[in-house]
């Protein structure tokens, strides 16, 4: 027999967990890396072992402040997706699993890459 | 005779040790150039022209971009299956993943041996 159950899955108002703010992230991060990373990555590096020309020309398109944003976009994209990632293989490992600790080592995921992120944004600029 | 849905057992379990496979084969490879990178103090057209002559690291970018298409692949697909009900529309979003993803290699292996030979 199937009990009636309250469902509540309003999207806009479910407060999300630390761990769940960076699964999500960790989601989103992902699917940006496959539309946007994945070709962008493949055409420069088609075009960076083309020739010296190619190479330049690359740099210069790269340096770009349009460019510039979208790079400084991807690398969070990577790092986030780098460092959540390795706080799952963690977990897999069960290491961290208390509440505890997966708040702590969500809020230095969400740190650490937002760092690493403003490093290569500074060599960006 | 057993007859197989296309949800049988152990798909999952297969996945799940896939995403995590690929996921360090990648990070491998990523500390691995970011290594090199710091070792030669950045990176310009000399340095990186004369990594992509050596066997040993076409291999290993190959390598990088078969994990990729495997980690994606299941990434993805998770992605269309949670989000994505109509059936015909989610198989179209599959197909599309899996057709860029194989296009993609074979992207990679034409740069790699085709074009930086």
């Amino acid at each position: 027999m199937i009990k009636p159950r309250p469902v509540y899955l309003n999207l806009a108002q479910i407060r999300l967990p630390l761990p769940g703010f960076v699964s999500i992230l960790h989601r989103i991060s992902g699917a940006a890396l496959f539309i946007v990373g994945i070709p962008l990555a493949l055409y420069a590096l088609q075009e960076s072992l083309a020739s010296p020309d190619a190479f330049a020309k690359l740099a210069a398109i790269c340096s770009h402040p349009l460019a510039r944003l979208v790079l400084f976009g991807l690398a969070w994209a990577y790092l986030h997706h780098f460092c959540a990632g390795i706080r799952f293989l963690l977990l897999d490992l069960d290491l961290g699993g208390e509440l505890k600790q997966a708040r702590q080592s969500s809020i230095i995921v969400l740190v650490v890459s937002l760092a690493l992120t403003l490093m290569v944004g500074a060599r960006l600029w | 005779m057993v007859r197989r849905a296309i949800v049988g057992a152990h798909y999952g379990w297969m996945d799940f040790l896939a995403q995590r496979i690929t996921a360090v084969v990648m990070a491998v490879y990523t500390l691995l150039v970011l290594a090199i990178a710091l070792y030669r103090g950045g990176i310009d057209y000399a340095v990186w022209q004369a990594l992509f002559t050596y066997t040993a690291f076409r291999i290993a970018t190959l390598l990088f971009a078969l994990a990729l298409l495997w980690h994606a692949w299941i990434g993805m697909r998770d992605i269309w299956m949670d989000y994505v009900k109509p059936t015909a529309v989610r198989l179209m979003l599959e197909v599309v993943t899996v057709l860029a993803l194989v296009g993609y290699v074979g992207w990679v292996l034409l740069i790699l041996w085709a074009r930086a030979a």
